[in-house]
């Protein structure tokens, strides 16, 4: 199944950094996609978006995790050359990714 | 208990002050906040500023306030706003002569000393090494080419300011949640090392100053999962901002005015909790580091969510300062396609663009090609495996370079194509002179050596 099906998400900017909230709607939900969204994981997913490390910090109090990736905007958002130059699609980009 | 209402203002310059209104006439605040600037708003009024040195703060100010005020000065509502970008004295000067001009009294305050582009070298002298927070590279590197640098100053001035008896706080370079934290500190007079609730009041902040993402606006979720998701958010012709109830042990409700569109629920507010936030463990600001570790949002019901259980670490040594510097210039030419074939049509042309570019020897950092329609907002991610079913797309390049004529040059090598290449060419557009591009130098200072250059000037309008 996509992501979309059991989570939602927010994407913003900071220099070259784009960071991902992502939502889980129930605890179980919330572990199954704490196991599955991994840094390898996404930095494969957003190969050709963002070529830095991915980090991921769960936070089990608001059922989500935070994710961020690094060399990820073309150096900010005002060099960007792309027309979502604040990465505002990036979260809508995780949600397609397919998970067990 | 005593409780302490603040409406959220605009969340970035360019936003509605409608929703403000409402606001002030249906949410029973005493203080309004508004966040004019992003991270790289101070690079448009560097512009404006090399135009007219009277300019550099965001000009949205005097009209804004001309519409508010009437709205406000009878409920005795105060205002807080960063609106005075590279130029707060010309604000306060050009909001203070309008309402003179108007016979409106108030007392504005201005906040300076956070603008430390004439103090680079001063402060490199001081011992200062102002190397790039991430990469550590040397400032010499883009010395010459900087345009603006600010340091993101704390709560206090603002604070002092309110203090002070001013109605309209008027800043330059604040962290945008002070704008939030400073009426609450104000009000309750908590200490500078009441960790606990300086953290409460940077949550408070954080949620506040995007304005309509903290109510439902660019609610990113889908489907019957999550209610509906974006689908079922109610009115947003008439989305109501933020308001926040705060009481004097620091916890607070979000809300929004009586009878507005959006929601304010526990999924639309943790969305904006972890908005543009890194670490969120460490999540820093000059007053205070908040750990989100342990806050907890409870969803009353009725758009009320309840924040609590905020954990705050001392306030950092160092200041943050973000400078901007010229980094070239992007030329950009559209030029649309329609069925049958129109990716291949659009492909084609782009192919003969960057083989003339290269006969003409017309050379650019970076060509970088999208197809509106099919892949500009996904890039490599989107799905094109129905591409050939498109009805129309549209061809977008843009190139970078150092030399602007080079920028300019770029969009002229493709018009003639309309006639000369793949049919169907529409839609052009590629006249609008080249854009410049900004690279960000975020580094570290000394708080004492920004902090002590701090002034707080109030005039009264009578």
């Amino acid at each position: 199944m996509k992501l979309v099906e059991i989570a939602h998400a927010r994407s913003g900017d900071k220099g070259d950094r784009a960071d991902i909230g992502l939502f889980a709607g129930n605890e179980a939900d919330f572990k199954r996609i704490a196991g599955a969204v991994t840094p390898e994981r996404v930095a494969a997913h957003f190969r050709g978006i963002a070529d830095g490390p991915v980090e991921i910090w769960p936070l089990p109090n608001l059922l989500a995790l935070k994710i961020v990736l690094n060399n990820a905007l073309q150096g900010n958002a005002a060099r960007s050359l792309r027309s979502d130059n604040l990465g505002k699609c990036l979260a809508a980009a995780l949600l397609r990714m397919e998970i067990e | 208990m005593k409780t302490v209402r603040i409406g959220a203002g605009l969340g970035f310059y360019g936003d509605s002050w409608a929703p403000v209104a409402t606001t002030l006439e249906r949410g029973e605040v005493q203080y309004i906040a508004s966040d004019h600037l992003a991270e790289l708003t101070l690079a448009i009024l560097q512009k404006d500023r090399q135009r007219d040195p009277a300019l550099g703060y965001t000009r949205d100010l005097v009209p804004m306030m001309t519409a508010l005020w009437p709205l406000a000065a009878k409920r005795g509502v105060r205002f807080l706003l960063n609106a005075g970008g590279l130029n707060p004295q010309g604000a306060a000067a050009a909001l203070a002569a309008e309402f003179a001009r108007r016979g409106w009294p108030a007392c504005i305050a201005c906040v300076t000393g956070d603008a430390v582009l004439d103090r680079m070298d001063e402060l490199r002298a001081a011992g200062e090494p102002l190397a790039h927070l991430d990469s550590g590279a040397d400032i010499t590197e883009v010395r010459d080419r900087l345009l603006f640098a600010n340091a993101y100053l704390g709560a206090r001035p603002l604070v002092q300011a309110l203090d002070g008896g001013a109605d309209i706080v008027i800043s330059g370079r604040v962290a945008d949640a002070a704008l939030f934290m400073a009426p609450l500190i104000h009000e309750f007079g908590w200490a500078w090392d009441d960790w606990p609730r300086l953290a409460q009041a940077l949550t408070v902040g954080h949620l506040m100053e995007c304005s309509g993402q903290g109510s439902g606006g660019n609610f990113n979720a889908y489907g019957p999962t999550f209610g509906g998701g974006w689908e079922a958010i109610p009115d947003y012709a008439h989305l109501g901002f933020p308001i926040a109830e705060v009481s004097e042990d620091g916890t607070a409700v979000i809300t929004k005015a009586p009878g507005t569109g959006g929601r304010v629920s526990f999924d639309t507010l943790r969305q904006q909790l972890l908005y543009e936030v890194h670490n969120p463990h460490r999540y820093l600001s000059p007053d205070v580091i908040l750990d989100m570790g342990t806050l907890r949002l409870d969803d009353l019901g009725d758009d009320r969510v309840r924040v609590a259980g905020a954990t705050g670490l001392p306030a950092p040594e160092s200041l943050k300062i973000v400078a901007g510097y010229d980094d070239g210039w992007a030329g950009t030419a559209t030029i649309g396609y329609c069925w049958p074939e129109a990716v291949k049509k659009a492909r084609t042309t782009e192919s003969v663009v960057r083989q003339l570019l290269a006969e003409r020897r017309l050379q650019y950092d970076d060509i970088h090609t999208e197809l509106l329609g099919l892949d500009s907002l996904l890039g490599p991610l989107a799905d094109t495996s129905r591409a050939d079913e498109l009805n129309e797309v549209y061809l977008r390049m843009v190139v970078r370079t150092r030399d602007k004529r080079l920028a300019e040059a770029f969009p002229r090598q493709i018009p003639w194509l309309g006639l000369s290449g793949p049919p169907t060419a529409s839609g052009f557009s590629g006249i609008e002179p080249p854009r410049q591009l900004l690279g960000l130098w975020p580094t570290l200072v000394r708080r004492d050596r920004v902090e002590d250059r701090v002034r707080v000037d109030i005039t009264a309008v009578s």
